[in-house]
This record gives structure tokens, C-alpha cells and sequence, in this order.
């Protein structure tokens, strides 16, 4: 059995008065896709950005790679190889291609490594190389999203947290986005998926989470998710 | 003297004002362009570099001498402290504010003004403090204009220190954080970036080079007084907003432009020296009129 990189056990979370997470656990294990689904305002993200540190946790424990990062900082999480990408792709408008990609290898102080993770990237998405020296805001939704994605690989993440990565993309760019998270699990990337496209995910994702506001109401391997199909009618809506 | 001298010597005396407008309005536009703070306490971290040096260069020069072997020392020093007092400002007044409304930091930051003041203020007495060196009117003559050596190395400091910054912000690691961080903290964070580490180390630059700045100026005027950062940090903040406040280049262009404005102001008849605040504080309305981002501001463009 493989070992958990990722494990929550009963979290709980605040906005202000709002009781966003009411004591969510689960586990993400070397190697696997788990995708976390669910409505809008389940939980879903709430979830990711209280693992990364933006939110902090009001009860429960966080564990990654073995050490409890709930009160850890965002950066120190980030520097332990725990990289999200966030909702809305969030990449620094005005600033170049290349020098997002830098900002994703923030952590790495060698220049010359950072050059080669940067060619390594424009290698598995060459249509970030040919504009590398351009404006990020003049990239389109789903070449943003490549950046965003590209920009997480360049801290080489041990476990990468995706926000809704299909958030707003054409349907022939949203299996896109699929196949690029499904390349990046074979060749060993750990992932954890938020979706909305709850079928998408599904195809992908090894285990599957459902969340209705801010519990985790099922969960299991994503084949028998995929095969209930009452209950994705009922919670996934699709 | 003849026009054309007299052109020339306002030349001169624009650039050398411009160059301590710019030095100062730096460190303004940089603090803005990272938290959006309008950091009013800047202009008396300027009058703080200004003792600091004096304070160097009294325990120096018994020993250096008070021509450039004392000041350059002087200067690095001052530029330490106060880089440090910057830092030490930014953690106890503005960091626990970090998420509070930007109402609340600005009037933080008219109380470090404040105390800033009013502690020079009581340990000078109020008195002007006479800024001696020994630095000579050694220089070359232009026709009638002479131009002493010491002003030459004014503005070549500035002008050296404004092409590190810059350099420094667009080249490196820490200076592409520090853009980032104007665009999104949070993105930086999750990038693994110590923003508040960052941050603080912005407020050092900005605070160091608004210390050269006011050594620079105690040097060239010979005397300093608790109040002197009160004034140049406004026309800093002006020089800030002519150039495009977040953008250093046009911080750099702003100082200068007011500095020449200002010594080519006076010229103009029936404008006297007296005037002078009035004619650059005329142009800060007129840009926050008529171009509100500055010559060298981008108007802010969101493609979702």
C-alpha cells in the first residue's frame, strides 16, 4: 500500500461567522488523482486553500509528507513541496511568461536549474516557448491555465492542488487540460483535483470526494462513483 | 549674467534638486507599488538618514577628515540605519494592519511622521544643525557657471543608485518577487515567496535610499533641521505621482522633471523663489487632473 502525502482529519474552517469546512478528513496517497467535487460553495476550494495555508484552520490537523503543516505558513507549506494552483489561474498579469515560470521557481536559488525546469516546460507546453518574452494577460483562458499549471511545475511539487482547471474553457480545451493533468500523474506528479466538471474528473481521478456544504457526504474509488448513478445525479448534477 | 547662463546654472541646480527628489520619491513609489500605502512617514526617514550621517560624520571626521573619505562612510551607514529603521516601522506600525482598510495604515502613517519628528525634535532642541564638511567650490567653469566637483558626485551618486534599483527590481529574484507581490500576495505565497519578508526588505531600499538622499542633501545645503523631510517628502510624493506612482523609472523621471520645473520656475518673471512650492504643488493638481497614472503609468487594462 502506498503512503498518504496528504491526510486531513476532521478540519474545520471559518470564514468571519461562516462555517465553511464543518470537519472534513480524508487522504491523498502517493501517486494517485483524488478529486474533490461538489457544488459551488460545498467547500471545494475552501478545502484547498485551508491545505496551502491561505485560510487558516480552526480545528483538526493537516499532514503532509508526514509533518503537520495546519499552522504552517503558505510559503513554508509551498517550499515543502505542496504547490496549488489556485481558482481563477492567478498567474501576474503585466509580467512576462518567462518571468511567471521564474516566479514558480521562486525556491530555487540555482539559476541554471531554473533554466533548465523553464526549457523543460516550454517543452511540454510549446505554446507558452513561442511567447515567452510577451505579456501574460494577452494569453487566452486556456493557455493562462497552461501557465498556471507550468508555473506550479516549477517548483517540481510533490503534491499539486488544482482549482478548477477547466474553470470557463471550450470543451475541446477542457479535455485538453485532462489530458495534461492525466500526463503529469504518469509521470509521477500526486494530484488534487477540484472540479465542478464532475464527469471530466472522474475519468481522470482515482478516488473521488462529493461535498455538500462543507462535509464530505461520499466517498470512494471513482470508478464506483462513476457507476452510481443515482448518486451523481443527485449530488453531481450532471 | 546672460540668458544662456543663466538657463544653464538653473540646470544644473534643477538636476541636483531633481536627483534628491527622485532618490526620495523612490522609496515612495516602490512602498506603493507593493502594499499601495502612501507611506507619509517616507519623507522624515530622509531627515532621520540626514542626522544619522551628520552623526557619522561628527565621530569620523576627527579622523577621516570631513571631505568625501568621511562623508562616503557616513553615507553607507546612514543608509543601513535607516534602511533598518524602515524595516523595524514597517513590523511594528504596518505589518499588524496588513489586512486592516487603507484609511487606517495611512493615518498609522502620519503618526510615525509624527514621532519621527518630534523625537528629533527633542533630542536637537529644534535648533538647524550646521552639516560642516570640507569639500571646497573646486570645479569647472561652463562661461559663467561653475560647477563644483561636489555637485557632479551628487548626481552621479543618485544616478548610480537609481540604475542599481532598477536593475535590481527587473533582474533579480527578490525584485521580480517584489513585482509580483504588487500584482497578488496570495499567488506569491503559494509560490513559496515570504511576503512579508519581502516586503520588509522593500522598505529597507526605500528607506536606505531616502537616507542617501538626505546626507546628499545635508552635504550640498550645510545645515539640517527635524522638519526638513516634511516638505520634500510632499514633493517627493508629487515627483511619485508626475512620473506614475508604482513605477520606478518613473519615480527617477519625476524627481527630476520637478526639479527642474522648480529651478526653472523661479525663472520665469513675476514666479520668484517664493512661489516655487506653489508651482510644483500646481502641477501635482494638474496630473491628478488631467493624467492621474503619470507620464510613464499604464492605465490599469483586466482581460478575464
Amino acid at each position: 500500500m502506498s503512503e498518504a502525502v496528504l491526510r486531513l482529519e476532521e478540519v474545520e474552517t471559518y470564514y468571519g461567522e461562516i462555517h465553511a469546512l464543518r470537519g472534513i478528513g480524508f487522504e491523498v496517497r502517493e501517486g494517485q488523482v483524488v478529486a474533490l467535487l461538489g457544488a459551488n460553495g460545498a467547500g471545494k476550494s475552501t478545502s484547498l486553500r485551508t491545505i496551502s495555508g491561505l485560510v487558516p484552520a480552526r480545528r483538526g490537523k493537516v499532514t503532509f509528507m508526514g509533518q503537520d503543516i495546519t499552522r504552517m505558513a503558505a510559503h513554508r507549506i509551498a517550499q515543502l513541496g505542496l504547490v496549488h494552483v489556485p481558482e481563477g489561474r492567478r498567474i501576474f498579469k503585466g509580467m512576462t511568461i518567462e518571468e511567471n515560470l521564474d516566479l514558480g521557481g521562486f525556491t530555487v536559488l540555482d539559476a541554471e536549474e531554473r533554466r533548465r525546469r523553464r526549457e523543460a516546460a516550454y517543452a511540454m507546453f510549446p505554446i507558452l516557448a513561442e511567447r515567452r518574452h510577451r505579456d501574460s494577460s494577452l494569453l487566452s483562458g486556456g493557455e493562462q491555465q497552461m501557465l498556471a499549471i507550468a508555473r506550479a511545475l516549477m517548483a517540481r511539487p510533490r503534491l499539486l492542488l488544482l482549482d478548477e482547471p477547466s474553470m470557463g474553457l471550450a470543451p475541446i480545451l477542457v479535455q485538453e487540460i485532462m489530458r495534461t493533468i492525466r500526463r503529469l500523474n504518469e509521470a509521477g506528479t500526486t494530484v488534487l483535483l477540484v472540479e465542478q466538471n464532475a464527469r471530466a474528473a472522474l475519468r481522470l481521478a482515482h478516488y473521488g470526494c462529493v461535498m455538500e456544504t462543507g462535509r464530505i457526504v461520499l466517498a470512494g474509488e471513482a470508478a464506483e462513483l462513476r457507476a452510481n448513478e443515482a448518486l451523481t445525479k443527485a449530488y453531481l448534477g450532471a | 549674467m546672460p540668458l544662456q547662463e543663466i538657463l544653464l546654472q538653473q540646470l544644473a541646480n534643477g538636476l541636483i534638486l531633481g536627483s534628491f527628489y527622485a532618490l526620495v520619491a523612490l522609496g515612495y513609489s516602490m512602498v506603493y507599488g507593493v502594499i499601495k500605502l502612501l507611506n507619509f512617514a517616507h519623507g522624515d526617514l530622509y531627515m532621520v538618514g540626514a542626522f544619522a550621517g551628520f552623526g557619522c560624520l561628527s565621530l569620523f571626521s576627527g579622523w577621516l577628515g570631513a571631505g568625501w573619505a568621511g562623508i562616503v562612510p557616513s553615507i553607507l551607514l546612514s543608509m543601513v540605519a535607516v534602511g533598518l529603521l524602515g524595516v523595524v516601522i514597517d513590523r511594528i506600525a504596518y505589518r499588524p494592519l496588513r489586512e486592516a482598510p487603507k484609511l487606517s495604515v495611512l493615518i498609522t502613517a502620519l503618526a510615525v511622521s509624527m514621532v519621527l519628528e518630534n523625537t528629533v525634535l527633542a533630542f536637537t532642541g529644534g535648533q538647524f544643525t550646521a552639516f560642516s564638511t570640507d569639500l571646497g567650490f573646486a570645479g569647472i567653469d561652463l562661461g559663467l557657471v561653475h560647477v563644483t566637483y561636489t555637485q557632479m558626485v551628487l548626481v552621479g551618486t543618485s544616478i548610480v543608485l537609481m540604475v542599481v534599483l532598477e536593475l535590481f527590481v527587473s533582474r533579480t529574484r527578490y525584485g521580480r518577487a517584489m513585482r509580483a507581490i504588487a500584482i497578488d500576495p496570495d499567488a506569491c505565497r503559494l509560490m513559496g515567496i515570504d511576503v512579508n519578508r519581502t516586503i520588509a526588505l522593500t522598505f529597507f531600499i526605500g528607506s536606505a535610499l531616502a537616507a542617501a538622499s538626505g546626507v546628499l542633501a545635508g552635504v550640498y545645503y550645510g545645515s539640517i533641521n527635524f522638519f526638513m523631510g516634511f516638505l520634500i517628502g510632499l514633493k517627493a510624493f508629487t515627483a511619485a505621482v508626475i512620473g506614475g506612482i508604482g513605477n520606478i523609472p518613473g519615480a527617477m523621471l519625476g524627481g527630476l522633471l520637478l526639479g527642474l520645473l522648480e529651478a526653472f520656475g523661479t525663472q520665469i518673471p513675476g514666479i520668484g523663489g517664493q512661489w516655487k512650492d506653489v508651482f510644483v504643488f500646481a502641477f501635482l493638481i494638474l496630473f491628478l487632473v488631467f493624467r492621474p497614472t503619470g507620464i510613464l503609468g499604464k492605465p490599469e487594462v483586466e482581460r478575464m
